[in-house]
């Protein structure tokens, strides 16, 4: 498990407050880097960080290791959290999955589910700078999409295969653990 | 439960799990998700990629007293929060649109009904009610909408939907949705204002359009 996902199970399963604050000396800094590039100002992206954080700690006995890295996680609280705030709307989001009852963490699922998440890492990492600026600004810019559009000639539907060739293994292995 | 067979496109979901998805089309969405377990997973596979890319953005320090204000507030009770669990046919995110109340239908003619959820210059998600036999109402398509089935189900050229089928419709379908027999078809349908049509959305459909 990535180091990042030993703290927050460490936060769900025993309210670990040095694992927390090991979560937010490495969360909060990208999360206010994150909000940051979509406009927001460095006070509100602050409170934005707080409210993050906040939420992390109080509901991780809704994070599932088998299904998701702590930063993909965090990074969906913080994608509603901006969303509620900045926009002033409330996000429509999905009902959460039913816990199996008495259902014991699978350790090797766990790994499988990592490996394919580090993969994708790896994937992103090996794009272009510009393609994978075009990500970022696609998923960061909520104030750039005018921007983006603009910008014609980027190889997106490269970017997009390649990505896409990632999310599909990784797909498959979400799928299998169902 | 019958097997769905349409699904939220890819790139739909992408700009959903990136925050760029107008709210209308945000509702079928998480909709969707709630009663799709293929699409739960493309979902959680793009909150995958948006965690890699928040692992690699670059830091900013924080004020020196946020982290210590923090710790003080995690012994704070947290405020109550309404939850809207799915009740029905309805999923969570469409109770809560609906604060946790039925529908209030309001009738079209031929015994259509129509409860308006939410209505921006943005565009409005809104549930249909069309009984057997009659035809799915505003399909003239200035530019993108979507309807999931909720209930019943209907059919036009293109096919059967039922309940969680997600229909894409634009300027370039020409169809005419009519709800099969049976109990009367419940729908969540969400279109755009072709005026304010996001730029970005378009060209993330393209190659679903270009069949
Ligand atoms: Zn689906």
């Amino acid at each position: 498990m990535s180091q990042m996902t030993v703290w927050l199970v460490a936060v769900r399963d025993q309210r670990d407050r040095a694992a927390f604050g090991a979560l937010f000396d490495y969360f909060a800094p990208r999360l206010k880097g994150f909000i940051m590039r979509s406009g927001t100002s460095a006070a509100q992206a602050e409170e934005i960080v707080q409210d993050v954080m906040l939420t992390v700690w109080r509901k991780a006995a809704m994070f599932d290791p088998h299904r998701a890295q702590a930063s993909a996680w965090i990074y969906q609280i913080a994608r509603n959290r901006q969303i509620d705030i900045i926009r002033k709307e409330n996000r429509p989001i999905p009902d959460e999955l039913a816990q199996d009852p008495g259902s014991e963490p699978d350790a090797s699922q766990i790994l499988a589910f990592d490996q394919e998440a580090e993969q994708l890492k790896t994937a992103l990492e090996m794009l272009q700078p510009d393609q994978k600026e075009m990500i970022q600004k696609a998923y960061m810019g909520d104030l750039t999409h005018q921007e983006i559009s603009l910008q014609t000639g980027l190889p997106l539907g490269t970017v997009k295969s390649r990505i896409r060739l990632g999310l599909n293994r990784l797909r498959k292995e979400l799928k299998g653990l169902r | 439960m019958s097997a769905i067979t349409h699904h939220i496109p890819d790139d739909m979901m992408a700009a959903y799990a990136a925050g760029t998805l107008p709210h209308p089309f945000a509702m079928v969405v998480a909709a969707h998700v709630s009663l799709c377990a293929d699409c739960r997973a493309t979902l959680e596979a793009y909150h995958t990629l948006g965690g890699a890319l928040l692992e690699q953005t670059e830091d900013i320090e924080v004020s020196k007293g946020l982290k210590s204000n923090l710790m003080a507030l995690l012994d704070e009770p947290a405020p109550p929060e309404p939850v809207f669990d799915a009740k029905g046919i309805y999923p969570g995110p469409v109770m809560a649109a609906l604060k946790g109340r039925s529908p209030r239908w309001k009738t079209l003619g031929m015994g259509v009904k129509q409860s308006i959820l939410s209505e921006t210059e943005g565009g409005s998600v809104r549930l249909l009610y069309i009984p057997a036999g009659q035809a799915v109402p505003d399909h003239s398509h200035n530019g993108l909408e979507l309807t999931l089935v909720l209930q019943g189900s209907f059919s036009d050229e293109t096919g059967r939907f039922g309940v969680g089928d997600v229909e894409i419709g634009d300027e370039d379908l020409e169809h005419t949705p009519i709800a099969d027999a049976g109990d009367a078809c419940i729908c969540l349908a969400a279109t755009d204002a072709p005026l304010r049509f996001n730029a970005f959305l378009p060209r993330l459909l393209q190659p679903l359009f270009r069949i």
